[in-house]
């Protein structure tokens, strides 16, 4: 699994800061990028094994960002994990149709945010 | 049952609460015990002399068992028994009741109206969380920052060896993501302290423009002026506090200064005197369309008005515009509104009015009269599409008692509407089940 490569979408800084140093010493390289206007060209560009994904972004919801991913053949597989706020019911209904892999509310655990992303990737390395 | 046919339960009650055997007050009386059972259980008139007698004996003046139990308490009965879905008969009771158990009486009735009013602040909370951006966007930020903060914290602790750049960085991170917390938890909380009440300037633009318009009455005297400059009154205006607000202001000022031109204040009013609420009859007479006549009717001072009025406006997307308040009927400040109103309903049909009794669901549904038209804005060019506006007036209905079938039932919002059977619901409601969204998030 090492050397995988995860695209964090993500507008507070420190939030990417600690995640970055929790899946970076795991072995995953990890890149950012905090708006959500340009994110889908961010993605081609980097091509993630697994996108982690904040819900309110400047520029473009995370929502419409998943929405126009799974439209582009070569994005409908992609792992994505969303991190939101907004963890009621019919927030994840709504991920859920839009496509998402996983769902977690803020404020996460680091463990829980490790082992969706081991699960993700396993999934995918199996597939 | 009629008022004066309790005497009997009363004379009973104050009996009972003196500590007065029947047969000693019969006695007393000089009347038999018997006689006095069936006095006291309504089943024989009282009055004159032998009413005078009890009275005197009962230390209470005759008048005290004569009347009727409060009005507004024997109202409140009915109305927590119409909204319990009480049978008729039932109904027929409540002055009884009120005279009987006076004291369960008005404690039932402050329980009605405490739930009543609990469900407007519920109503007006749900609104908010579901809808109001400000509300999101800093409530994001409080989790946000606390995910930050827990997620940093916790690798400082769980994690040993964490280099001194790294432990350093976090110990700053943590300082910083603290502060921001405290200041973020501070704001939201300002926010939420604030009170639910339309009046109080707030939150977006469009809440501070509705509420420098509530304070004004929605009557401004110097627009009524000729020379009047209603950019100059948004500008100055001291409850509008962001430019966004006094845009939205001057906007609609600046419409109020037009309709006062159209429809100048002294022939309008005598008109108005003249022909009463009929805004057919007022377009017919000054030559205009029913928006302006709508919208005139919105903006003059309360004391021109027979009577209490409603006015929304939106556009063709079903945004609302505007919002002259109409006490009962509640028009939702974020949410999507009912689209059974007759406000919809015209923008299927351009240029046709829709006059349309509604009956708005709520704890208390109440009955207006509802004035409904969609009118082009303006026609630019040919083959340019126009641009729709729905106007509705909303009237008061004194007769709230009339045939149920005469009235279309609506709603305000789908997630405060208890009407569950509605062909027209968008999601679930948090008044007809309770606050389980999850459970109920089944709805198609």
């Amino acid at each position: 699994m090492t050397g995988r490569h995860v695209l964090l979408i993500e507008d507070e800084p420190n939030i990417i800061e600690a995640i970055r140093f929790l899946l970076t010493r795991e072995g995953w390289k990890v890149d950012s990028h905090t708006h959500g206007g340009d994110a889908i060209e961010v993605v081609q560009r980097i091509k993630p094994d697994l996108l982690i994904l904040d819900v309110m972004l400047p520029g473009k919801s995370g929502m419409d960002i998943l929405q126009e991913l799974r439209a582009l053949p070569e994005y409908a597989n992609l792992p994505v994990l969303m991190l939101t706020a907004r963890g009621q019911m019919r927030d994840r209904d709504m991920a859920e149709r839009a496509g998402v892999s996983r769902f977690m509310t803020k404020p996460f655990s680091n463990i829980e945010v490790l082992d969706a992303v081991r699960d993700l990737l396993t999934q995918t390395s199996r597939s | 049952m009629t008022r004066d046919s309790i005497t009997g339960s009363r004379i009973r009650e104050r009996r009972l609460m003196v500590g007065l055997r029947q047969t000693e007050l019969a006695r007393q009386a000089e009347i038999s015990a018997s006689y006095l059972n069936l006095i006291e259980h309504n089943r024989r008139p009282i009055g004159g002399k032998l009413l005078v007698t009890i009275a005197r004996i009962l230390a209470v003046e005759p008048s005290v068992l004569t009347e009727g139990a409060q009005a507004a308490l024997i109202s409140g009965l009915r109305e927590a028994a119409i909204d319990a879905g009480i049978d008729t008969a039932e109904l027929d009771r409540a002055e009884e009741f009120a005279g009987r158990f006076s004291g369960w009486a008005e404690a039932l009735v402050a329980g009605h109206r405490r739930v009543a009013s609990l469900e407007r602040i519920v109503e007006t909370l749900s609104d908010r969380l579901t809808h109001d951006p400000q509300l999101a966007a800093s409530l994001h930020e409080v989790l946000s920052t606390a995910a930050a903060i827990r997620s940093t914290a916790s690798i400082l602790v769980e994690i040993d060896e964490v280099d001194a750049d790294w432990r350093d960085r976090f110990h700053r991170n943590l300082n910083q993501d603290s502060r921001r917390l405290a200041e973020s938890s501070k704001a939201l909380l300002a926010y939420l302290d604030e009170s639910p009440d339309a009046g109080k300037a707030r939150g977006t633009p469009q809440e501070e423009v509705d509420a420098f318009l509530t304070a004004h009455a929605y009557h401004f005297p110097e627009l009524e002026q000729a020379d009047a400059d209603p950019k100059l009154l948004a500008q100055h205006a001291p409850e509008l506090t962001t430019d966004a607000a006094r845009q939205i202001a001057a906007v609609i000022l600046t419409q109020i200064a037009e309709d006062a031109r159209t429809l100048p204040i002294a022939p309008f009013r005598a008109a108005l005197g003249r022909v009463g609420l009929q805004p057919a009859a007022l377009g017919r007479e000054f030559a205009c369309d029913l928006p302006t006549v709508f919208r005139r009717l919105a903006a003059m001072p309360p004391e021109a008005l027979p009577g209490e009025l409603g006015l929304v406006v939106c556009d063709a997307s079903g945004s609302i515009l505007f919002r002259r308040a109409m006490a009962g009927f509640v028009v939702p400040r974020f949410a999507a509104s009912c689209p059974l109103w007759p406000l919809f309903t015209a923008l299927a049909r351009p240029m046709m009015p829709i006059r349309r009794r509604v009956e708005q669901a709520g704890s208390s549904p109440t009955r207006f009269d509802c004035w409904a038209i969609a009118w082009p804005q303006q026609v630019t060019d040919f083959n340019a599409d126009p641009l729709l506006r729905s106007y509705m007036l909303i009237l008061p209905v004194a007769d709230q008692g009339g045939a149920a079938q005469s009235a279309h039932k609506v709603g305000s919002s789908c997630r405060v509407c208890p009407r569950e059977a509605c062909s027209a619901r968008r999601e679930p409601s948090v008044m007809a089940k309770g606050f389980d969204t999850e459970s109920d998030a089944g709805l198609s």
